[in-house]
């Protein structure tokens, strides 16, 4: 699975804000981070703000900060504010799927999705920290 | 956020048990099984105990009674699926009223360190992709995907 630029930025920021409750972190302090771009970012920021999974303090020292449930959030949560997860349903026919052989080809896709699906749906923004952490560890032996 | 931990104890089940963990069952769950709790209690004594382990956490209750709050049931099995000896997890319940207070993971710690005091370093399990808290619960004590995809078919 390869995940749309947003998705990927939005999964970044919302992992940095979480592991930081203490601090508020600017889009560039992310972006510098992870290499990526701060226009971009600003952007995801605001989809992930009206989400209510972010929110925006202003001023000098201003910035981000996460105001969500780590433990609740999931990657399908943040994903499916940018891209559709369930692209077999989105989608709705698509070409040959009249025929048996494209039915058997859809219940095979539709297998997928749902592993997908139910993969992203099971990992917390809490479980991605402390995964995250362990490699951290692990790199630094 | 972890539980006080004076507020639950784990310890392994007994005969006494059986009645309130078939009631958490089946709140939890919607359906009563009792003899099927019977059978399993029955099979844990008496098949081997050593590799079989069913925990319970207890809660006290205001007027100092107790109350089980929460169980977990596993066994080592071998060679089963060509796979060399694992621990398999194939119950874990916590009261609804009493989540996300560390009961789950307490539980989940104990069963893996009887696991690896029988020499049994793989812990597995299996959860229907719907069940999303369960699936949650163990992704976050470190469970990710395995070597083996489940499948089946309707027998019409």
């Amino acid at each position: 699975m390869k995940l749309q630029t947003a998705s990927r930025l939005a999964i970044y920021a919302v992992l940095e804000l979480a592991g930081n409750p203490d601090r508020q972190l600017s889009a560039a302090e992310i972006s510098d981070k992870y290499d990526i771009s701060t226009h971009h970012l600003a952007k995801v920021l605001h989809t992930l703000g009206r989400a209510g999974l972010v929110r925006s303090v202003r001023g000098a020292s201003g910035g981000y900060t996460f105001s969500g449930n780590a433990k609740r959030t999931t990657l399908l949560d943040i994903i499916s504010l940018f891209e559709p997860v369930d692209a077999m349903q989105m989608d709705g026919m698509e070409p040959g799927e009249h025929t048996s052989e494209g039915l058997a080809l859809r219940s095979v896709l539709t297998e997928i999705d749902e592993i997908t699906q139910a993969t992203l749906n099971s990992i917390t923004v809490s479980t991605l920290l402390k995964q995250a952490a362990s490699k951290t560890a692990v790199a630094q032996e | 956020m972890l539980a006080d931990p004076q507020a639950f104890q784990i310890r392994a089940a007994d005969a006494t048990d059986l009645e309130q963990v078939i009631a958490l069952d089946e709140r939890v769950t919607g359906t009563a099984k009792e003899p099927y709790w019977n059978e399993l209690y029955t099979r844990y004594q008496t098949r081997r105990p050593k590799e079989r382990f069913f925990f319970v956490a207890e809660e006290e209750k205001d007027d100092n009674s107790e109350s089980i709050v929460g169980f977990i049931i596993g066994e080592v099995r071998a060679w089963e699926f060509g796979s060399t000896p694992c621990g398999w997890v194939f119950a874990i319940s916590v009261d609804p009223a009493t989540r996300l207070t560390g009961i789950g993971t307490a539980l989940f710690d104990v069963i893996s360190e009887s696991f690896k005091k029988v020499g049994v370093h793989t812990i597995r399990t299996m959860i229907s992709h719907k069940n999303h808290e369960l699936l949650s619960f163990f992704r976050s004590e470190g469970l990710t995907a395995g070597p083996y995809l489940q499948l089946e078919k309707e027998l019409n």
